[in-house]
């Protein structure tokens, strides 16, 4: 066990890509933590897809000791956190369990947008920011104009800036004698009754619920007798331990320290991430302030392409739920796609990265509807209901409004291009709120926008427009009526609920024209002309036919060619398994994806 | 070397050897059959057949993906050499019984003399035997086609031809590659007839991108004034790894399906209003004069197989010859059969196989074990109701031929378990 005065826990914080897993990989290595011989890259990310993706999502927690310059040895608590806003709550969970954050920012970079959320977040929360100018040696860098900006933003003076290369390790130790000096240790009272504050937690097939915890006051043992206070859940705490990144049993956890916790409990549901920690004798009757639950931005139904597999896919759910608390799902009936779910995710890039989840870890082939935001519908009865599908929209003569949810948009950009970002904005419907130049080339601009027109694929086009340069963040902001419809497809005739949204009036005409136009180009021709319309109401919008196939066949079929032939049309056969049966006709499952990918 | 490779002329030494039996014109012995007859049909499953193929072209066409050897590539022709080594493969074959039809695909046979042509029919008939009145057929291309050549392969005892006429538009004989002209289709078809062929068919392709409607009308009508026995025509398809496919990856035209529908629609029509029958999906004779060959190997009849890349079926199993050139004779020449692989079907893969190259039938196709659970599965349930299909006479038959590959992989759905 550490005395308080020699411990430090701190995060990383930076925006993807600016160098966060990298910074962490050299603490590692120079600290000794991990020997060059075990280093790989990205050490924490223990996941495929973080790997693959380069992006951390599960918050994680090492432990590095330090020998400091003046001779003193150091316990360090590494936090890491995940870089993209669908993960923010994960973050701001981190930093709960945190004195101090490390903000990185790429020197040929400069400030993003996330950047600065999660660091008004860590400041909010009453961390110490130790602001790191990152890849100084990258021919690009012009760390003076990222350490001003830095500086800028904090509140500080650009000396103050630490300048470092995670790759080649030039500034590492500045770097870590800063944690030591300006970073100020746990504050908790070692004598006072156990207060544990649970700051993640995962499922594992062995071990069960596995804990991370941050020690606030007191201690605890193995074997101890310990209570979780929100569940009430009375157990014994059956290991202990800490990651360096190697697994390490400890028999004792004390104040300020951070390690896990294994009970031996299997249900994820009774260990809450945010729950305190207590003993059951002698124990605390003052919780910590714990977290808010992460509510789901986006909806969108997950359906087995194969009907038999629905059993399987709601297996597969509840075991990803194990991990990941975020995910809320429902059973749901399609008329077009059978039996499925109605997935909450807490963006797109969270459901993306459920949906390959399913798809790889459970192989599971899967059809997903176009996503959409949670809605309220007001009844002219003065009742009000959710609306997570357009299915759920209440016929239009009991609606009084449909209110829908709104976000606080912060847009970092350089001056050039603002421009163009605020016509972009418009587009969307946005409110122009508070513009600051961070510098003279970067401005920060702040809307008010419906998340709807954000959620799908606005940061693409912001991107694009901004030849990559713009960062955005944001953050819910209650919800507001406006004048939505919806626009139903129908297929054949058949409306198909998988196709049909909710929009705003304005943009109905547009989009009824554009999903018809790409549905035409991406469902085969049938055996028969198919009709596609776009409605609102019984009100057709758009029409397009989808002309009856003509020609099916090879022209020459010799003798000879019987074997190639055959394989040739089994290979055909397999495409055709990837179509799902809409009524009588075969849509391809690109189909459905093309709904998440419209040009409007 | 190069010589033997110039177009034939009367100077060729004749054949010292012809085939003793005179094997007359008859082409079936179901001439009161019409083409799309299933009785006919049923009959072509107990025929024999052989096949020989002639790898040798002056040029390669650039749709053309079969085993070919063109003179302006790369390495010395020598027919004669090949023709050995037809000989020395025909001798391998190791269950003969006698043949009812014969068939000389390319390739362009009619690059070889006649007196090659006569020493491999020869063989044939020495090793496997030939049937009174088998049909003996070559492919052949109009421009090697002269009154002399044709008279020597009357002797040698061929009695069917098929020329690749392709189109009679210059527009489009240019674009298929095509050395020939209109004319010299017309002559080389006048050339055949004077010789005493009757059984002349034409080939064509439509649907070239440099085809209009009017181009292809003009070339119907002139194909029919022919008055040939049998016509085939085939859609103009993009086949990997062929000059067509490279312009058209390129961004040139390729060719619309939609045309090719209206095209073959309109042909079906002036076909069946001149007397013809369509009897396959891209094959119409007058009655009498439905290809013995191809109606036998499209009923899984037996057939032999020799030369460069082609393949046989005896016995239940599928094989194929090696590809190139050089290396089919290096085998053969070291007494080895010139084999790249074989497949042996089982009992309920033969029988889909037969049920889905059957429906490519006019006269349809006999249920067999797989018909049933087929036409009553979901599948088959759908395509009775959008009368692609239908059920006639206790056969199945696709009344929409241009959509036969969609049914075929419908019946791919269907497992042994169903049957």
């Amino acid at each position: 066990m550490t005395a308080p005065s020699r411990i430090r826990n701190f995060s990383i914080i930076a925006h993807i890509d600016h160098g966060k897993s990298t910074l962490a990989d050299r603490l590692l290595e120079r600290t000794g933590a991990i020997s060059e011989r075990d280093m790989r890259d990205q050490v924490l990310d223990e996941m495929d897809l973080e790997r693959e993706r380069g992006i951390t999502i599960k918050a994680n927690a090492v432990r590095i000791d330090y020998d400091a310059v003046s001779g003193d040895r150091y316990q360090f608590n590494l936090i890491d956190t995940p870089g993209h806003v669908d993960f923010s709550y994960e973050v701001s969970r981190s930093l709960e369990a945190c004195e101090g954050a490390v903000l990185v920012v790429d020197a040929s970079q400069g400030v993003e947008a996330q950047t600065l959320a999660n660091a008004y977040m860590a400041i909010e929360g009453g961390l110490e920011v130790i602001p790191v100018v990152n890849k100084i040696d990258l021919p690009a860098a012009d760390p003076d104009r990222a350490a001003e900006e830095l500086a800028g933003v904090l509140g500080g003076t650009a000396d103050e800036v630490i300048r470092v290369s995670a790759k080649t390790g030039v500034g590492i130790d500045e770097l870590l004698e800063a944690i030591v000096d300006r970073l100020p240790p746990p504050e908790g009272d070692e004598d006072a009754p156990l207060r544990a504050l649970v700051f993640d937690s995962f499922y594992d097939t062995y071990r069960g619920v596995v804990s991370h915890v941050r020690i606030v006051d007191g201690s605890v043992s193995t074997r101890d007798q310990i209570r979780f206070m929100a569940t009430g859940l009375d157990v014994d705490a059956d290991e202990l331990g800490i990651r360096r990144p190697a697994t390490e049993e400890v028999d004792r956890l004390g104040t300020g320290e951070v390690g896990y916790l294994i009970t031996g409990v299997k249900e994820i549901d009774l260990i809450r991430v945010g729950d305190t920690v207590t003993h059951t004798s002698k124990g605390t009757v003052h919780a910590l302030p714990g977290y808010l639950e992460p509510k789901p931005m986006v909806f969108s139904g997950l359906f087995p392409t194969d009907g038999d597999d629905f059993e399987r896919l709601r297996e597969a759910l509840d075991k990803l739920r194990l991990n990941d608390s975020s995910l809320v799902f429902q059973a749901e009936t399609s008329r077009a796609l059978g039996f499925g779910f109605r997935v909450g995710f807490l963006g797109l890039l969270h459901m993306e990265i459920v949906r390959e989840r399913l798809e790889r870890e459970y192989d599971l082939e899967l059809v997903a509807t176009a996503p959409s935001v949670a809605y309220k519908a007001n009844l002219m009865s003065g009742e009000q209901v959710p609306v997570r599908s357009p299915q759920d929209l209440p016929d239009v003569s009991s609606l009084a409004a449909i209110e829908e949810p709104y976000v606080k948009v912060m847009i970092i950009t350089p001056s050039e291009f603002i421009g163009t970002v605020m016509d972009l904005v418009q587009q969307r419907r946005g409110e122009m709120g508070e513009m600051t130049y961070l510098s003279p080339e970067r401005a920060e601009l702040h809307y008010r926008m419906p998340l709807a027109e954000i959620v799908f694929d606005f940061f693409d086009h912001l991107k694009t427009r901004t030849r990559g340069y713009a960062s955005l963040d944001y953050e819910p902001d209650g919800y507001q009526a406006s004048d939505l419809v919806r626009v139903n497809i129908l297929l054949n005739g058949l409306p198909v609920d998988a196709f049909s949204t909710i929009v705003h009036r304005d943009k109905a005409y547009v989009y009824g024209k554009a999903m018809v136009g790409r549905l035409r180009e991406l469902i085969p021709r049938q055996l028969f002309d198919v009709p596609i319309q776009a409605a609102i109401g019984t009100r057709i919008i758009s029409r397009e036919t989808i002309k009856a196939r003509r020609k099916d066949v090879t022209a020459k079929c010799y003798g000879g060619d019987i074997t190639r032939k055959r394989k040739l049309l089994e290979r055909q056969k397999e495409g055709k398994r990837r179509m799902k049966m809409v009524g009588q006709v075969e849509v391809p499952q690109e189909a459905f994806v093309a709904a998440l990918k419209l040009e409007t | 070397m190069s010589s033997e490779l110039e177009v034939p002329t009367t100077e060729y030494r004749l054949p010292t050897t012809l085939p003793t039996t005179d094997y007359g014109l008859r082409t079936t012995d179901y001439g009161d059959e019409p083409p799309d007859s299933p009785t006919l049909a049923e009959a072509a499953r107990r025929w024999s057949s052989a096949y020989v193929h002639i790898p040798f072209c002056a040029r390669r066409c650039p749709y053309c993906d079969f085993a070919v050897v063109a003179s302006d590539e790369a390495g010395g022709l020598d027919t004669g050499r090949y023709v050995d080594g037809l000989i020395v493969e025909i001798g391998m074959e190791p269950d003969p019984s006698a043949v009812d039809a014969i068939n000389f695909g390319g390739g362009t046979p009619t690059r070889l003399r006649p007196d090659d042509l006569a020493r491999i029919v020869g063989a044939i008939e020495s090793r496997i035997g030939i049937a009174d009145g088998a049909e003996i057929s070559i492919e052949a291309n109009p421009e090697d086609w002269t009154i002399a050549f044709a008279r020597d392969l009357r002797e040698v005892g061929f009695n069917r031809v098929s020329f690749g006429v392709q189109s009679f538009d210059p527009v489009v004989l240019a674009a298929l590659g095509r050395v020939h002209s209109s004319r010299d289709a017309e002559r080389a078809f006048d050339a055949a007839r004077r010789a005493g062929f009757t059984n002349v068919s034409i080939d064509l392709i439509y649907g070239t991108p440099e085809e209009s409607d009017e181009s292809w009308r003009r070339t119907v009508a002139r194909a029919i004034a022919l008055e040939p026995a049998h016509l085939s025509a085939y859609a103009l398809t993009v086949e990997g790894g062929t000059a067509l496919s490279r312009a058209v990856l390129d961004g040139a035209p390729g060719p619309d399906p939609d045309d090719q529908a209206d095209r073959y629609e309109y042909l079906d029509d002036a076909l069946r209003s001149a007397g013809f029958v369509r009897y396959e999906v891209s094959n119409w004779a007058r009655p009498g004069y439905s290809c013995r060959y191809n109606l036998s190997t499209w009923m899984m009849g037996e057939f032999s197989a020799f030369g460069t890349g082609a393949h046989d079926h005896r016995g239940g199993v599928r094989a194929r010859n090696i590809r190139r050139l050089d290396t089919y004779l290096d085998r053969i020449e070291s007494g080895v059969r010139p084999r790249a692989g074989s497949e042996c079907l089982g009992e309920f893969e033969s029988e889909r196989e037969r049920f889905m190259v059957g429906l490519r039938l006019a006269s349809g196709v006999a249920p067999g074990s797989i018909g049933g659970p087929f036409v009553t599965s979901d599948e088959g349930h759908r395509l009775l109701d959008a009368a692609v299909i239908d059920v006639r006479d206790g056969r199945v038959v696709v009344l929409k031929p241009l959509l036969t590959d969609l049914v075929a992989r419908s019946v791919l759905s269907v497992s042994a378990d169903d049957c």
